[in-house]
């Protein structure tokens, strides 16, 4: 019989549990769905409406790798059979929209490491870092306006009344409908969907800074104001420390929308960066390149927000916010993963530049004989 | 009844408790609170919470302020520190009209208020810096009030490592480091449990006997009223023939210095405490109205009295 403070239940209302019970359910909360998945996946007899067609028919459209419907599978055969020939045979699989996880997995690495097909196209990791630019400078450009505008808003009601009505109009449109306007004046590059990130953004941020603003216990600015702080101090002195570490969680969850109107932005002028891959490959019927280019910007998000969570306590040490087992090997992982990544991608970089190089020499090796003194390495003979 | 104490008028003192308050009342008026009043738009038009209230604090003197709930003190004190207006008579710190709040008139709030992104020695720079003055010299000198307070070793802690004694502490050093001519406190202890709360009279009164500070103190706490003031002001709730609060009676405390705990039982403290009792809720309708219109829930002959 154990004596002393009982365990802690699973289901308490509003209790924190024990550090070993967070655990496991983190540990559940990420095995959870990859073990649906792969059930879904890996277990024949698990939803798999379809069947791929191992051995094909003779005067069927059963072919070898055709993936069809299991209804019309078995009447074909059985109109094969009828018919006195022989019936083709297949494995039960599921549809191409759902690819197993190890597809995924290898399409993941795969999308890192194969070359772009046309030269002057962007590897993977370009594309990536060209949208990480495009989110950052919208956001920023959206936070360096939106931040003063909406501590402003919070702060004064003269100002809130004058600006917030405005806001709240715009904010109602959809940013993307800006897009063709955008790309008029801002031409087809960069600047148009930076700019669409920015509308996305803005509007919302200033409403919300304006109403964490307004959180703020107003007996603060009292006993400041008490204490001999002016209109000027109370707004740099009080205010702004005081909110600052919800104004950090909202810039949190405003850097996820902007991600959400990025996929719209980068298809407005010359389509590019992560949203061209998963759109081109979704085309193509790639799905396990488009789960990977999903993914990729999930584990984006993850990463940026486990890192600014992790600095918002080093930034914030009064709010006394323990650092979690969870956030502990979130970062671990997500110290790792990118390491691995980045890794993969210099060596195969590496090999194909050399490969490249190989290709050229032996250009110029096949060009030697015929023009021995001119150098003219592009050009075949 | 014979169990009740024949206690002595509350209106008698000794001679050197008397003479005292002759030399009180000679010092220099720090403020002057004239027939003020204030009457807010509501949606029942135009309510009066405070009406025709004056009173006199002088230099180093310690009032308190006490009330039923509903007497308008909590008005009171916030229109004395300037975060309210007020709209009738008038409040002058040493002849000049308040208008607003100002580091003259220091507070301290029963909420704390401690700023929770600074560290103790922060929060009780906070005024000297408003005031422009250089980092070091606001250091060292908020320092000097937190020794004062007896919290050298948590001069780098966060305010919510603090209890609640403690972080009221930091609240008065944080007001005194000011020098405000006159400390504001809104029922401070009030959040705080009784051990606590009586160690932080104690403290209170050690600081005021040993710091050049006059202190106005709103409580609705008899005990805490009559041990640490010089003068009670006693405010009344709204009554049918008085429709808003009002100043009541302004009490010489016969009880003599320096206080301490122990004379909560003396003979003038239970003169003193009975006549407010009186004034606050006037003297007998308190039995009749604390009695519930009570049906027997239990068995005949199970009566615990």
């Amino acid at each position: 019989m154990t004596v002393g403070v009982p365990a802690t239940p699973w289901f308490a209302v509003r209790r924190e549990l024990a550090p070993r019970q967070r655990a496991v359910l983190a540990l559940i909360a990420v095995l959870l769905p990859l073990a649906v998945w792969s059930a879904v996946s890996y277990v024949p007899w698990i939803w798999h409406p379809m069947m791929m067609v191992e051995r094909g028919a003779e005067d069927s459209y059963l072919k070898p790798g055709t993936l069809v419907e299991h209804g019309a599978f078995v009447r074909e055969n059985q109109r094969l059979v009828s018919a006195g020939q022989v019936p083709a045979t297949g494995v039960p699989a599921n549809p191409v929209f759902l690819p197993a996880p190890h597809l995924v997995a290898i399409a993941l690495y795969q999308a890192f490491v194969t070359p772009p097909r046309l030269r002057g196209d962007p590897w993977l990791h370009q594309s990536l870092w060209q949208s990480i630019q495009v989110i950052f400078w919208g956001f920023t450009l959206s936070a360096l306006v939106g931040v003063p505008l909406g501590v402003l808003c919070g702060t004064f009601a003269a100002i809130a009344r004058v600006v917030e009505p405005f806001v709240d109009f715009i904010r109602y449109m959809p940013a993307p409908a800006f897009g063709a306007l955008m790309v008029a004046i801002l031409g087809i590059n960069d600047a148009p969907k930076i700019a669409v990130i920015f509308i996305g953004t803005f509007f919302q941020m200033v409403l919300v800074v304006a109403n964490t603003t307004r959180q703020l216990d107003r007996a603060l600015l009292e006993a400041a104001q008490t204490l001999g702080a002016r209109n000027r101090q109370l707004v740099t002195s009080v205010i702004l420390p005081g909110i600052m570490p919800n104004l950090y969680s909202d810039m949190r969850v405003l850097l996820g929308w902007a991600w959400t109107y990025l996929i719209v932005a980068e298809l407005i002028g010359a389509t590019s960066g992560i949203s061209y891959f998963i759109n081109r490959q979704g085309k193509l019927l790639n799905f396990a390149n488009v789960y990977a280019g999903i993914a990729i910007i999930g584990m984006i998000g993850l990463v940026t927000d486990q890192i600014l969570s992790a600095l918002g306590r080093a930034l914030f040490p009064w709010q006394n916010q323990p650092v979690g087992a969870v956030t502990r090997w979130a970062l671990a992982i997500i110290g790792f993963v990118p390491r691995v990544v980045l890794r993969t991608v210099a060596r195969n970089r590496a090999e194909y530049q050399r490969s490249q190089a190989e290709l050229l020499a032996r250009h110029r090796a096949a060009a030697a004989p015929s023009a021995p003194h001119v150098e003219r390495p592009e050009t075949p003979p | 009844m014979s169990d009740v104490l024949a206690l002595p008028d509350y209106t008698e003192m000794d001679p050197a408790v008397a003479a005292r308050f002759v030399r009180l009342k000679q010092r220099p008026v720090v403020l002057e609170v004239d027939r003020v009043g204030k009457t807010y738009a509501s949606a029942k038009g135009p309510t009066t919470a405070l009406a025709d209230v004056s009173f006199q604090v002088h230099r180093r003197e310690f009032i308190t302020v006490i009330g039923a709930s509903g007497c308008g003190k909590s008005t009171l004190i916030r229109m004395l520190a300037g975060l309210e207006p007020y709209t009738a008579g008038s409040i002058a710190l040493d002849g000049k009209p308040v208008s607003g709040p100002g580091p003259e008139r220091g507070m301290v709030f029963q909420g704390y208020t401690l700023f929770p992104w600074l560290t103790v020695t922060r929060n009780v720079m906070f005024g000297l810096r408003m005031a422009g003055m250089g980092d070091d010299e606001a250091r060292s000198q908020a320092q000097q009030w937190i020794e004062l307070v007896g919290l050298a070793r948590f001069a780098d802690a966060y305010p919510h490592q603090l209890s609640g004694g403690m972080k009221q502490r930091v609240a008065i050093a944080r007001a005194l480091a000011n020098r405000p001519r006159i400390l504001l406190m809104d029922e401070p202890f009030g959040a705080l449990d009784a051990q606590t709360r009586s160690q932080m009279q104690s403290y209170l009164l050690q600081i005021w006997e040993n710091v050049n500070i006059t202190v106005l103190f709103i409580t609705h706490d008899l005990d805490e009223a009559i041990l640490l003031a010089d003068r009670i002001v006693v405010l009344g709730a709204p009554t049918p023939g008085i429709p808003h609060g009002h100043l009541m009676e302004i009490i010489d405390v016969p009880v003599p210095h320096p206080r301490s705990a122990e004379q909560l039982l003396s003979p003038r403290f239970l003169a003193t405490r009975r006549r407010i009792e009186e004034l606050i809720h006037g003297g007998h309708a308190q039995s009749t109205s604390d009695k519930l219109p009570m049906i027997k829930m239990t068995q005949a002959g199970d009566e615990v009295v």
